[in-house]
């Protein structure tokens, strides 16, 4: 398959939060601020490429070939709460700026559907290990892209006079509304 | 604390969708029609009331320090005994849910019911919780999925009122209709929740 087509259709034509709707609570709990969602995109582009690394390669090498597919819930989700730990831990040491900076979003990272839903997804679509990192970045920068676009929205709602009962989640809500009608627009280039 | 209360608190004044803003994904992602939600509903609750269960009764067992891999694993198991059942028994909605009930398990009210609340309380009122948190998410879903079906198709639970060619608006069953639809319905219940007290 074209690697063209993975990435734009996973960026653009099904945006994993705007379309696919996953990952949407951090799509809507860390979007008061571009910096915030700028840290967050951060921490999901590198926990979500490892996580469907590792993933694929338990899928293929251990629940395949012993024929027990139907432990994939459980095993998925253990490796990835597994990997946020080790990844937290390990970047302590080495890298505490970048710690720092990724720090509070880890935890937050483990009950992020996007991450389990790529891995997952990656699977179902028969990709082989190439295709699969190349979709779990795409899908990163998806998530970035309308996170970040999303937040920069925010930040300019506040200064707007919303009526009263409107205010804060209900008008967030329709603002996204609006931007997935916007990415609407992307549908069938692929 | 009045059991009564332990249970209604779930319907409106704490409710999952509509008032703690959790288990978002799923409220936007499978509510195209009321059945869906409605599946997708008591799914979920099941799992939430078997985990509040099991977390409560094992609650003194647990180290402090791995709660969390634990609460997952006890959530993750129903999950897949959820998912197989439907697999054989109701396949037309396995397929429309599909994705969203292996992700049940990242759902943060179950994670946030089992952290907050069983591994606290003891197990009758644990299950209690789980119960209402539940149903209460199945009616936010269910509400949130009838109103989608309505507007999108013209149709409730399946029963179809405008005619044949009658045009609907067909945004509401899309992506941008479930955040619209979700955010005017937020706004009705904040409405209605301030004008109790």
């Amino acid at each position: 398959m074209n690697y063209l087509i993975i990435i734009i259709g996973a960026i653009f034509v099904n945006n994993i939060v705007l379309n696919k709707f996953l990952g949407v609570c951090p799509f809507l709990g860390v979007s008061n601020k571009v910096s915030t969602s700028v840290g967050m995109t951060g921490a999901v582009t590198f926990v979500m490429v490892l996580a469907t690394i590792v993933t694929w390669l338990l899928q293929k090498y251990v629940l395949d070939q012993f024929n027990i597919g139907f432990m994939q819930t459980v095993t998925f989700i253990l490796v990835i709460a597994a990997l946020v730990q080790m990844v937290e831990i390990i970047l302590k040491k080495i890298s505490p700026p970048l710690f720092q900076a990724l720090g509070v979003f880890l935890p937050l990272i483990t009950t992020n559907c996007a991450v389990l839903g790529v891995a997952m997804l990656a699977v179902q679509k028969d990709f082989n290990l190439m295709e699969g990192v190349v979709y779990a970045i795409a899908n990163a920068i998806g998530f970035g892209l309308a996170l970040i676009v999303f937040a920069g929205l925010r930040e300019q709602l506040d200064l707007a006079n919303v009526p009263k009962g409107m205010r804060g989640m209900p008008i967030a809500l329709v603002v996204a509304g609006l931007l997935a009608m916007a990415f609407m627009g992307f549908s069938g280039i692929v | 604390m009045n059991q009564w209360k332990n249970f209604s608190k779930g319907f409106f004044k704490e409710n999952a969708v509509f008032v703690l803003l959790l288990g978002m994904c799923p409220a936007l992602g499978v509510t195209t029609s009321a059945i869906n939600g409605l599946g997708m509903g008591l799914a979920t609750t099941f799992v939430l009331v078997m985990s509040n269960l099991v977390i409560s009764l094992i609650k003194s067992q647990i180290p402090d320090k791995v709660r969390i891999p634990v609460f997952i694993v006890v959530i993750a198991s129903f999950v897949t005994i959820v998912q197989l059942t439907m697999e054989a028994f109701v396949p037309s909605l396995y397929k429309a849910l599909g994705l969203f009930i292996p992700l049940i398990v990242v759902n943060c009210l179950i994670l946030g019911r089992a952290e907050a609340f069983a591994s606290k309380n003891t197990i009758g009122s644990s299950l209690i919780d789980g119960l209402g948190m539940g149903l209460g998410f199945s009616m936010a879903l269910t509400m949130l999925g009838g109103i989608r079906e309505i507007l999108g198709s013209g149709s409730l639970f399946d029963i179809r009122f405008v005619p044949e060619d009658a045009s609907t608006m067909l945004l509401f069953v899309l992506s941008p209709g479930a955040f619209i639809a979700l955010g005017y319905l937020i706004a009705v219940i904040n409405r209605l929740n301030r004008s109790k007290k």
